[in-house]
């Protein structure tokens, strides 16, 4: 049996081995993809033969190369120019943005028909307001040179500076009444966004006049060194986290999206624990042992079992349309028939995945109670307090880690949820916050987004999937990081608690 | 049959009469009588099962905590029967404290052990002078100047007869008449014995103590008055002294002489 036993241990070993690998991989990949996005890549340019023999030029980033086999080449009707040999292909990816000026967004061009490749040191990148990036390079501001390179882009950016301020302004008006001196301003800012524009050759020699009011940031990334580089990176990666989604969520950031996580968890943890925590009181302090007893418990265990979908469709049938119509009736009887809670919302989404959280913290806090000593107990009683004294100033807090407990494992499973939100307040695009400086601050009635629906929408729904792909991996990264950070905070907390009514016996 | 050393009836704090616990219908205790007089030490002796605890935890009904105990008879506590509806037990504890076999000290700090009792009792009048409560209690219990410099210490991390004293100054931090200790020493090691026996002998002025123990020796030496129980019922009860050197009974006598337990 030795050998037995040891080729054992090696399998689990082995097993143990294997997981960690696929943790490790999954989060890398992730991390490669969603944060390599970020990076301003060299610009260059690629001449190249396309099927009909002519040289095209494309300007853009190097996305990936790919192995193209002969056969598929030759089954998608373009073999006329097979090189000697019988070896695959490789095509190059190229993202050339240029959406609406130059389409489509990204070429394909086989690497033996490239006739030159070069880093045109005055490239540039344009993040527009819609359609995405731009490449190519600047001629002229408002029609004049300005001499060559260097004076060129000063006036360049002053103008960008400009817009900048004037786009500000702009986005500080919109909170304020419409009234129509205001509206006039307005007009007035959006018709000097518009006035100056700038002259941008493209990689095919096309000129085109843009609008400097169509572009949010320009950079020269081969005219770049690697700390400048950096700078940038962290200057977008922060856009990232802190900017409300355009362009039907394919552009901008993820913002609202972290904050609607964010909150949700922490109302859902705000409500599944009092909760929880009463429930496993009663059932382990109160109830007397028994049929009935053993039935509910039963049925907590097993609610853990029901697919989340249902948990959905429960808290739209009860939560939304019972509870909320009453709310309504009760407390917003002005506004109706126009929903105020009678709709998906943030505290219906909140109390759904309350729901479906509930039987981890049940049983993870019964566990706890029942691992206080009688003794303990029986002390606390023998000075003279009531069962209910004993269970809040005695059991209770020793009990705590264990509620906590049940809290990160409610609070890891809430997060990545998305299903039943989908049918009780996670929409693509929220309006509003469901956190700001309005009164009430937190608006429990509001629609909101998720970054796990926002993963969802990027990857299938936007009208760019190639071009948003990257931001896919980079939003799950972000979900992955909030939820390590949600589950840490609590960690820690657990951690300290625990420290405090650690039990030597 | 009714056994009591104490002449004068005013000297009686607690009046055991015709008391019979059972668990689950297995009696424990079958018709116990007996007077505990007032500011005096009286030892609970005898074999291993034979009720002591029992006796001990029907004084200030912690009996009542266990699914299918039941008790008849009356116990009065100066004159009172606990036993009555209108009584609170949690209000009887607080006249009756009570010391456990083995230390159980909450896990919470050397301070808020002490506290626990007086801040259920609360009213604000006490919050504002608990720390002169708490060192006077950890003071009767022998205890402050081990603990002064850090009260704020988890209780945990004091020694088995620490936390022993800190138990016994929890309990009469909240004031009882009466201490119930329960083999108070059989966890303990001979120095702390020996504290916990000095301990006791301080208390005396001022409690009414019930100890039971299972040491003869230490009967002996803390106790003035002494009751020897058998498989549930008492057998005999007198001053230590006579119990001791010249016992009544046949069973009392072969018990303490070791040939029986
Ligand atoms: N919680 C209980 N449930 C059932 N029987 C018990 C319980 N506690 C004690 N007993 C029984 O009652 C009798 C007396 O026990 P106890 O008072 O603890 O004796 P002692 O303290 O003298 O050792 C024993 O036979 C014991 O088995
Ligand atoms: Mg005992």
């Amino acid at each position: 049996m030795r050998f037995g036993s040891q080729a054992w241990i090696w399998l689990n070993a082995a097993a143990v081995g294997l997981c960690l690998c696929t943790l490790t991989g999954l989060l890398l990949l992730i991390a490669v993809r969603g944060l390599g996005h970020f990076w301003p890549a060299d610009l260059q340019l690629y001449a190249y033969l396309d099927d009909a023999g002519a040289t095209r030029r494309v300007l853009g980033e190097l996305i990936e190369t790919e192995t193209v086999s002969r056969r598929q080449h030759r089954e998608s009707g373009t073999a006329l120019d097979l090189v000697p040999g019988d070896g695959p292909l490789q095509r190059l990816v190229i993202k050339t943005g240029n959406r609406r000026l130059d389409p489509p967004d990204f070429a394909h061009i086989f690497e033996h028909r490239i006739e030159s490749v070069s880093a045109p040191p005055d490239a540039v990148v344009l993040e527009r307001v819609e359609w995405g990036n731009a490449h190519g390079e600047v001629l002229a501001v408002n029609g004049a040179a300005h001499g060559n390179g260097d004076r060129l882009w000063q006036a360049f950016k002053q103008r960008m500076e400009a817009a900048h301020r004037v786009r500000e302004t702009i986005k500080a008006l919109a909170g304020t009444t419409l009234e129509a001196a205001e509206e006039e301003r307005r007009r007035r800012l959006h018709r000097q966004l518009d006035a100056n524009s700038f002259t941008l050759r493209l990689a095919n020699g096309r000129l085109a006049e843009v609008p400097f009011g169509d572009v949010l940031r320009a950079w020269r990334p081969n005219r770049m060194n690697l700390a400048e580089k950096l700078g940038h990176y962290v200057e977008t990666f922060w856009l990232f986290l802190s900017q409300p989604p355009r362009e039907a969520n394919a552009e901008g950031g993820v913002f609202p999206a972290i904050l609607g996580t964010v909150t949700m968890v922490l109302l859902m943890s705000v409500l599944v624990t009092p909760l929880g925590v009463a429930a496993a009181i009663y059932l382990h302090e109160y109830a007397r042992p028994g049929v009935f007893v053993r039935l509910i418990r039963i049925a907590v265990n097993n609610l853990a079992g029901v697919p989340s979908i249902i948990y959905g469709v429960f808290g739209l049938g009860f939560f939304v349309y019972l509870m909320g119509d009453a709310v309504d009736q009760t407390l917003f009887r002005d506004s109706l028939p126009a929903p105020t809670f009678g709709a998906p919302g943030l505290l219906w989404a909140s109390l759904t995945l309350a729901l479906l959280t509930l039987p981890v913290v049940v049983v993870s806090t019964e566990e706890g109670l029942s691992r206080i000593p009688k003794t303990l107990r029986e002390g606390s009683l023998a000075l003279g307090a009531t069962q209910a004294e004993t269970l809040f100033r005695l059991v209770l807090p020793a009990a705590s880690p264990s509620v906590l407990t049940g809290l990160i494992l409610a609070v890891a499973r809430a997060a990545g949820e998305v299903a039943p939100l989908m049918l009780v307040g996670v929409v693509k695009l929220a309006p509003n916050l469901p956190v700001d400086g309005e009164f009430p601050y937190l608006h429990l009635e509001r629609k909101f987004m998720h970054l796990g629906f926002h993963i969802f929408d990027l990857g299938f729904q936007s009208p760019n999937v190639a071009a948003t792909r990257p931001l896919v991996y980079a939003t799950a990264l972000l979900l992955v990081a909030v939820i390590v950070t949600l589950n840490l905070t609590a960690i820690l907390l657990r951690n300290r608690l625990a420290w405090k009514f650690r039990q030597l016996s | 049959m009714l056994q009591t050393p104490i002449a004068d009836a005013a000297q009686i704090c607690l009046r055991v009469r015709g008391l019979t616990v059972a668990y689950a219908e297995e009696p424990a205790l079958q018709g116990i009588s007996l007077d505990i007089p007032r500011h005096q030490v009286t030892a609970f002796i005898g074999p291993s099962g034979c009720g002591k605890t029992t006796l001990l935890r029907s004084f200030n009904r912690m009996n009542e905590l266990i699914e299918d105990a039941r008790t008849e008879g009356v116990i009065e506590l100066e004159g009172c029967n606990i036993f009555q509806a209108g009584v609170d037990p949690a209000q009887l504890r607080r006249q009756v404290g009570m010391v456990f076999q083995r230390p159980n000290p909450f896990p919470k700090s050397i301070y808020d052990n002490v506290a626990y009792g007086l801040r259920i009792q609360s009213s604000s009048s006490r919050a504002a002078n608990l720390d002169q409560e708490v060192e006077s209690a950890l003071r009767r219990a022998a205890l402050w100047d081990e603990v002064a410099d850090r009260l704020d210490a988890p209780a945990l991390t004091l020694s088995g007869g620490q936390q022993q004293r800190l138990v016994i100054a929890r309990a009469i931090a909240v004031k009882p008449a009466v201490l119930l200790l329960d083999e108070p020493a059989s966890a303990l090691d001979p120095i702390s014995t020996l504290k916990i026996e000095q301990l006791i002998h301080q208390l005396k002025s001022n409690y009414t103590i019930i100890i039971v123990t299972h040491n003869m020796q230490q009967a002996a030496r803390v106790s003035d008055f002494t009751a020897f129980l058998n498989a549930g019922r008492l057998v005999e009860y007198g001053p230590a002294e006579a119990v001791f050197t010249n016992p009544k009974e046949r069973q009392t006598e072969d018990y303490i002489t070791g040939r029986r337990g």
